[in-house]
């Protein structure tokens, strides 16, 4: 029996991945259907269909504007019926109000008719399309948040300049995380209010730190994204420098914390010397970085965890061990498996990891870190929101089912005694990443198990609840450490215990 | 850029300051003295007889007879296919029509003079609904009716508007917004408030009583009397926004049955066409989508103003009737057109929607930009020709008019 | 001019026009947050020659 492959196209309709992907996989899996997937036409798109068997001559000839809706199924009526559950889907109503339908501008010039005193603009189109609405948002004088990504550099570069000029902010492209004045933005958690205000260039970064600074006591006066790439050469920190700017002017920002990956010398000369211009104190986390000379005014830390305690004024280097004592881990399996959905949290690992001496490789390396090839034996800390993981799929965070395949493969394989892995809630995650986790690991249970440890990164006032979400991991015998810099330190001394 | 903007500022304030008034009905030969014996002005672009639809053969072949050029009707669609008629656009005379839009010499037309550019737009009166030319109708109860308005209507209106300063159109119109008309569609109170302003002149200019009595029922038994006034303010509206280099505001949106058209204003008189759509819409019982005729008519000047499906909101009455959906819906119609348009209407303002002004000036850069085509309340004729109206439906402006006309104004200001 | 931008963004209430995912609306609506949704669509229907025209042409 051959299988049938069915497209259908739909020319100019178009509706965003997100919503595409969450479609695709109920059609994905209805009865007799392989594979399939409901995409925009773009010629990425189409190349990622046809590679998966999904794409004939209809869906190939699709342009960019169209929607391309494509079944491979093992007979002709699991295809038609597949198809027409697909177009149900898409022509299902959208949300009435009180008012009769809700009725949404089409453009950014139509809402702000609507909205005149809009102060942000938060893009989350494609990338090939971020950059222009932002340039349309900064002319017409809003800041612009641009959860994007997959845009080029120098255009990010002269978007940021021109915002400059005009006196506006750009956090973004790749943004993930933002609180501004108390209101969370995209991923990001429902903190304390507070004193310590972040620069981040790291969405889960800046996640894991307010968090913590949350759990500790402390508060948040805003959390300021600038996007993966600001400190970049070619960018050169436009948005950073601009964010330090607005915190040290700000009356209600006392410690600033600055979170993003190592910057190159030149741009790190330049963030740091203007952080020595700073009455205020300042917390330096350059993820994966080696010790570099501070100003005065400011203290380097080299974990997350640290990040947050410092600009507390907490004592670093604490390590919440007390948990690690009651791990057991199979006998014979020496390796960690870490399963990360934030790439921040996933570098933090590495950097505790390489810090304690340990042969361990990633596919997202921190310097001094080796990346994972084949013939890699130590442990491996896999960032799965990466490109490789996350190309046609939603993020991990968003649809925690991005793991399942790599935990089910962790769980069996002989050689891992810790499988370690972080649970971030909050607004923007998924509703029950935890939950999701739980009953995996129950379906997938097998006499001799690694230990899972785990952490999980968000507040009780998030919509998901961290202790809710804690108590659903402990309730399948997860270990669950009270921040991802301890999780991984357990991780390690339960390793080292039996070793 | 500065230059389009500028120039689309110019053509909206042109657009706003029109003061369009209706001042007298004469015949279509006195109005137009381009209009010669054997010339058919239809709706639409341009379009041959080989390539009418066939409503609007029927009507062709009608107003032959109407006009004598024809014995009847087979010796009409003979001399018609031979050639022995001139056609052309209503639109390029100044004047415009609904559906089959046939204007010839002896036929009366209004005439709506925008009294701030003292230019003069033209169009037939309304002859009712039913079996009418408008939509193919071509027997001898519509060419009676045809002789009748030429007749005695026509003279009748002219002589009444003569004796005084004209009606004045666009506080009439006003009005009629608060009262649930969009002036595509829904013309009932507008007809209403005409027949009420014209009735005194009518009664003081009228020798026969029998005469006026049937004047009167005429346009008070027509609900859609006031379309064709509506239609000739849109184009006398319309004509000064012509031909503003650099302006990107769409002055003329019509079509032929075959095809539909739309003018820019800074690419001058060339047509932008491309095959017309399909009303979609309710059906009068007993006909169905397969009886349809494809979208027809000059009656799009009116959204191109402003009104019709641009002022849906004004009339949620119209949304259910043409199949548009939930009477709430109407609001959105109007909304969604704010996003293909440059500004809106301060003198017509939809109470129901906090006084919006109707949105006013299609810039064709925002249709092609938001892929947002003019939504168009529309009568839907049946394909033969004859049998009449046989429901009513939204349609929307075929893209690839936008796009190409996009093309054509980019290099008008030199991009390429 | 900047500074004063910037500090207007941060000290008064957060008013956001979300442009692409709903999901980011309605979470912000929930919390109480004034937010516009803009129903995005490619400009042009995703064409890049017409998109390329309309930029150049701006609206």
């Amino acid at each position: 029996m051959s299988t049938v492959i069915v497209n259908d196209v739909r020319r100019g309709f178009y509706l965003d991945s997100v919503a595409l992907m969450r479609f695709s996989r109920t059609i994905s899996g209805l009865d007799g259907v392989e594979e399939a997937a409901l995409m925009m036409g773009t010629p990425a798109n189409r190349e990622i269909m046809s590679d998966a068997g999904l794409l004939d001559d209809a869906g190939r000839a699709a342009e960019g504007g169209d929607l391309i809706i494509g079944i491979r199924a093992e007979n002709k009526s699991s295809a038609e019926r597949a198809l027409a559950e697909s177009k149900a889907l898409l022509d299902q109503p959208t949300a009435r109000d009180a008012e009769g339908v809700a009725w949404h501008p089409r453009t950014l010039r139509a809402a702000l008719k609507q909205e005149p005193d809009a102060s942000l603009a938060l893009i989350s189109v494609p990338g090939d399309f971020a950059i222009a609405e932002a340039r349309k948002a900064i002319r017409r004088g809003l800041h612009a948040m641009i959860f994007s990504d997959n845009v080029d550099v120098q255009e990010e570069a002269s978007l940021k300049q021109e915002a400059r000029d005009l006196g506006l902010l750009v956090m973004g492209p790749d943004c993930g995380t933002a609180i501004v004045n108390g209101t969370p933005l995209a991923f990001a958690n429902r903190v304390s209010r507070g004193g310590v205000g972040i620069v981040g260039a790291s969405g889960t970064g800046t996640q894991e730190v307010s968090c913590l600074i949350s759990q500790y006591g402390g508060g948040i006066s805003h959390a300021i994204g600038v996007g993966g790439r600001d400190l970049a050469p070619e960018v050169g920190a436009i948005s950073t420098l601009m964010a330090i700017d607005a915190l040290d002017d700000d009356p209600a920002t006392e410690h600033i914390v600055l979170v993003s990956k190592p910057p190159e010398s030149d741009v790190a000369m330049s963030v740091l010397s203007r952080i020595g211009k700073s009455t205020k104190p300042v917390t330096i986390c350059f993820i994966g970085a080696g010790e570099m000379q501070m100003p005065a005014n400011a203290a380097q830390v080299f974990t997350l965890k640290d990040a947050a305690r410092s600009a507390l004024a907490l004592g670093t280097d604490a390590v919440e061990n007390a948990g690690a004592a009651t791990i057991e881990v199979p006998k014979g399996r020496g390796r960690v498996s870490g399963l990360f959905s934030g790439g921040t949290l996933c570098a933090e690992a590495q950097v505790i990891f390489a810090a304690a001496g340990e042969d361990v490789t990633s596919n997202a390396p921190v310097p001094g870190v080796p990346k994972t090839d084949k013939g890699s034996e130590g442990h491996i800390l896999l960032d799965l929101g990466a490109d490789e993981y996350t190309r046609g799929k939603p993020h991990p965070m968003i649809d925690p089912s991005v793991r399942d395949e790599a935990m089910i493969e962790a769980l069996k394989e002989k050689s891992v005694g810790v499988i370690l892995a972080d649970i971030v809630i909050g607004f923007g995650a998924h509703d029950d990443p935890a939950g999701h986790f739980a009953k995996l690991l129950q379906e997938n249970a097998t006499d001799i198990c690694p230990a899972i440890v785990a952490s999980v990164t968000g507040t009780e006032e998030d919509p998901q609840v961290r202790s809710s979400q804690i108590a659903k991991l402990e309730a399948v015998g997860v270990h669950v450490a009270p921040t991802n810099a301890d999780a991984a330190r357990w991780a390690l001394s339960t390793m080292r215990a039996r070793g | 850029m500065k230059q389009i903007d500028e120039a689309n500022q110019e053509a909206l304030r042109r657009m706003l300051s029109g003061d369009p008034v209706l001042v007298d009905v004469v015949p279509a030969a006195q109005a137009i003295p381009a209009l010669k014996d054997r010339m058919i002005l239809h709706a639409g672009p341009p379009v041959t007889w080989e390539r009418m639809c066939g409503p609007m053969r029927g009507a062709v072949m009608g107003i032959a007879v109407f006009e004598g050029w024809a014995n009847d009707l087979e010796a009409a669609a003979a001399l018609a296919s031979d050639g022995a008629f001139e056609l052309h656009p209503n639109h390029h005379f100044d004047a415009v029509g609904p559906m089959t839009g046939m204007t010839t010499l002896s036929q009366s037309v209004m005439v709506v003079e925008n009294r701030t550019f003292g230019n003069r737009a033209y169009c037939t009166i309304n002859e009712g609904l039913g079996k009418v030319m408008r939509f193919g109708g071509n027997d001898e109860e519509v060419l009676e009716r045809l002789a009748w308005l030429r007749d005695v209507l026509g003279p009748a209106m002219g002589e009444a508007l003569r004796a005084g300063d004209g009606l004045p159109l666009k506080n009439l119109i006003a009005r009629g917004l608060s009262m649930g008309d969009e002036m595509h569609q829904r013309n009932v109170a507008c007809s209403g408030l005409t027949l009420r302003e014209l009735s005194p002149a009518l009664a003081a200019t009228s020798s026969s009583t029998e005469d006026l009595s049937k004047a009167l029922a005429f346009i008070g038994g027509n609900d859609q009397f006031f379309l064709n006034i509506a239609m000739a303010m849109g184009k006398a509206v319309m004509d000064p926004v012509r031909d503003i280099d650099g302006s990107s505001l769409v002055t003329a949106m019509s079509r032929n049955g075959t095809d539909f058209g739309i003018r820019v204003s800074g690419t001058g008189d060339q047509w932008f066409t491309a095959p017309v759509e399909m009303p979609e819409g309710l059906y009068f019982p007993g006909f169905t989508e397969d009886d349809a005729n494809p979208d027809m008519g000059d009656s799009t000047i009116v959204e191109t103003v402003g009104l019709g499906g641009f002022a849906m909101g004004a009339a949620p009455a119209v949304a259910g009737f043409v199949g548009a959906g939930a009477a709430s819906d109407a609001a959105n119609y109007t909304r969604t057109m704010g996003e293909i348009t440059i500004g809106e209407n301060p003198e017509w303002t939809i109470p129901a929607l906090d006084y919006l002004g109707v949105p006013s000036g299609i810039d064709i850069r925002l249709v092609v930009e938001t892929g947002l085509a003019p939504t168009i309340n529309t009568g839907i004729a049946h394909k033969e020709p004859g049998v009449g109206q046989v429901g009513a439906g939204v349609v929307r402006a075929p893209m690839a008019c936008f796009t190409q006309a996009l093309e054509a104004f980019a290099e008008s200001v030199g991009v390429s | 001019m900047s500074e004063t931008k910037i500090k207007s963004l941060l000290e008064k209430p957060v008013k956001v026009v979300n442009v692409g995912l709903e999901g980011f609306s309605r979470e912000l609506e929930q919390q109480g947050v004034r937010v516009v949704q803009v129903d995005w669509v490619p400009p042009a229907g995703g064409d890049p020659k017409l998109a390329d025209l309309l930029s150049k042409l701006g609206t």
